[in-house]
């Protein structure tokens, strides 16, 4: 049978409620201020890097974004290890707050429905992240026509706002994720344990498990390994199983689409790339492409544990 | 639309929330097992029990927050399983140790739920500001929430029912931790809810307070209603009688004469000069009438009104002490 009324009524208010709420917090404060110092530091790096040999590259801008200077990794690869941080902060207690502070009953007693409240406090956390991360690329762009002084291009601009889209879907990954524990685990505490485990499993230790595992599955041929050449079947799985972290997939995105002369993101034979011209950037309709099943594993990483946690909290008990 | 409804249904007596055999089923054993109750326009009703009974289980059922396992009730109309917006918007719900946003102050906190609920905004602030003067927290209205007493935020969240204009305010354990003063002003509030013509529900288990403000009163007994009435029914029903008076008194036959007053169910003699009277009225003239004829000394003369407490005591203390199966 049919619910009467809109799913979606209140979202409005939830909506704005929680993204005041969000932005106003000391928490937010502080992550964005981790995020915007460690980024700053990176892209003054590059920035220092890039000013040497301005002339020869065109695509001076997304440099700005991959380039990395030996003691500090590149300004995305940085990105890519903190977002999931702020994503997990902002999400780790959107649910089990609600219940410890004794608000949950009382607001699910006024007429909207559940779905209101979960989706409205969900794209809250997404639009304050989708902030943050519109600013600091405007701070990139910024900081780029400063310090370089060469305007960017118009294909520039177009990987570098997928850039921005991408790296909003990955947080999505990420807030999802916490939301769902959030709904799980009664202790705002626990949640965000399990939350973090989770993310230094998938961006520090997966890495460094799945070549060994892939090993463990088709171990290394001592003839590809004679000629010092990974063997096929084990680089295959490796990639594979590192494909299962968020990490490594927005990681494989973010190469297509900020280096225009990536042509492929796995391994290939030799009589694949017969007559390609080595180094030459492909058209950014092409890197979308290389970069699009990544972006698609992205977004149905969010849209599979949204669902997930909105099945749960629709069947939560709403008493302490 | 739902104004034209409600005056339609004005004319005859209405039963404003209706349950027939409600059940809740966690696993195999029932929280709440085939309850019937109607409660009409206007009353305050009391949902009476130890923790654990089902009140709050069966508030929840009210309001379409927890599913229902079998049975069926309607509130205002509307089933809360199926048209739960309808109920939430016509029903004020303030539950058990209410919580607010600490953070955000009174008005901010009734500013939120009066956006969920879809005021436009003049509306909105004239509601607050008005429901914030009723209960007394317009000169705090604009501190953080944080800062509020357990009185202070209980009232907060009638103020809230207030903004609501709802038609039935249910409230759970609304005075429980209140100390004396608060729980006065709160229950006073609650009258004055009664007399704009709201329902009230009310769980509780203060008897004291509950007595004092209910219309009707249910007691819950693990998950089913052992009674249901006014305190003066359910008094003569457990206790026997409605009025117990006790005598202190010197003089020769007076159990005898006591005895024949009429009206006077039974004559207990508690020490040579005590006695105490069941009675279906207060016989307290008729008593001091007789103690005088006899030429007593009458120097004590005592009313116990039915009290909630005794029904209580005495149909909880009825449980078979040896039946623990079913002990929630």
């Amino acid at each position: 049978m049919r619910r009467e009324g809109s799913a979606f009524q209140g979202v409005g208010a939830v909506f704005v409620k929680e993204l005041s709420d969000n932005i106003s917090s000391v928490r937010m404060l502080m992550l964005q201020l981790l995020i915007v110092l460690t980024a700053m530091a990176a892209l003054y790096e590059a920035i220092a890097a890039l000013r040497q040999n301005t002339a020869e590259d065109p695509f001076l801008l997304l440099r700005l974004f991959t380039v990395s200077q030996v003691p500090l990794p590149s300004f995305v690869a940085i990105l890519g290890f903190l977002i999931p941080l702020m994503a997990i902060g902002l999400g780790f207690d959107l649910i089990n707050s609600e219940h410890n502070r004794r608000t949950l009953s009382r607001i699910l007693a006024q007429p909207i429905y559940r779905d209101a409240l979960l989706l409205g406090k969900y794209l809250a956390g997404l639009a304050t992240i989708a902030i943050s991360l519109t600013a600091l690329w405007l701070l990139v762009i910024g900081l780029g026509l400063i310090f370089l002084g060469v305007p960017p291009g118009g294909d520039e601009i177009a990987r570098s706002l997928a850039f921005l889209v991408i790296a909003i879907f990955y947080a999505g990954v990420w807030l999802s994720l916490a939301m769902l524990l959030s709904i799980v685990f009664r202790s705002p505490a626990t949640a965000a344990l399990v939350a973090l485990g989770l993310w230094l499993f998938l961006t520090v230790l997966w890495p460094m498990l799945a070549p060994a595992i892939a090993q463990a599955i088709v171990p290394p041929d001592p003839r590809f390994a004679a000629l010092g050449l990974d063997t096929p079947g084990t680089a295959i799985w490796t990639q594979l199983l590192q494909r299962f972290s968020p990490n490594d997939l927005f990681g494989e995105a973010m190469l297509a689409v900020l280096s225009p002369t990536t042509r492929t993101l796995g391994p290939v034979f030799l009589d694949q790339i017969r007559g390609a011209v080595m180094g030459a950037p492909l058209p950014f309709g092409q890197s979308v492409m290389i970069a699009w099943p990544q972006t698609v594993g992205l977004i149905a990483c969010t849209i599979v544990l949204f669902v997930a946690g909105y099945v749960l909290f629709q069947r939560q008990e709403v008493r302490a | 639309m739902s104004e034209q409804q409600n005056n339609s249904a004005a004319t005859r007596p209405e039963t404003v929330i209706a349950a027939r055999d409600l059940t809740k089923r966690y696993g195999k054993t029932s929280v709440v097992d085939a309850i019937n109750f109607d409660i009409a326009k206007g009353e305050v009703f009391g949902l009476l029990g130890p923790n654990g009974a089902g009140k709050t289980t069966t508030i929840l059922m009210m309001l379409g927050l927890t599913e229902i396992s079998a049975g069926r009730v309607s509130v205002l109309g509307f089933d809360p399983a199926r048209q739960p917006l309808q109920v939430k918007r016509r029903v004020g719900y303030l539950p058990d140790a209410v919580g607010f946003y600490d953070h955000l102050t009174a008005v901010e906190n009734l500013a939120y739920v009066a956006k969920l609920i879809g005021l436009p905004m003049a509306e909105r602030s004239r509601r607050i500001a008005a429901a914030l003067t009723r209960v007394r927290l317009l000169d705090v209205a604009d501190k953080r929430v944080a800062t509020f007493s357990r009185g202070m935020r209980q009232r907060l969240g009638l103020a809230e029912i207030i903004v609501k204009r709802a038609e039935i305010a249910i409230l759970d354990e609304p005075t429980s931790g209140l100390d004396p003063q608060a729980t006065i002003e709160f229950l006073d509030l609650i009258r004055e809810l009664k007399a704009e013509g709201v329902t009230v529900l009310l769980s509780s288990h203060m008897l004291d307070q509950v007595q004092r403000v209910c219309d009707r009163v249910a007691l819950f007994r693990a998950g089913k209603i052992a009674l249901m009435g006014s305190v003066a029914e359910l008094s003569v029903q457990v206790l026997g009688a409605g009025f117990v008076v006790e005598v202190e008194a010197d003089g020769a036959g007076i159990a005898r004469r006591l005895a024949a007053i009429p009206g006077v169910g039974n004559v207990e003699t508690l020490a040579d000069d005590r006695f105490r009277m069941t009675a279906d009225r207060d016989v307290r003239a008729d008593a001091a009438r007789a103690v005088v004829a006899s030429n007593g000394a009458l120097r004590r003369l005592s009313v116990d009104e039915p009290s909630l407490e005794a029904i209580y005591a005495r149909t909880f203390q009825a449980t078979p002490s040896g039946g623990v199966r079913d002990a929630a």
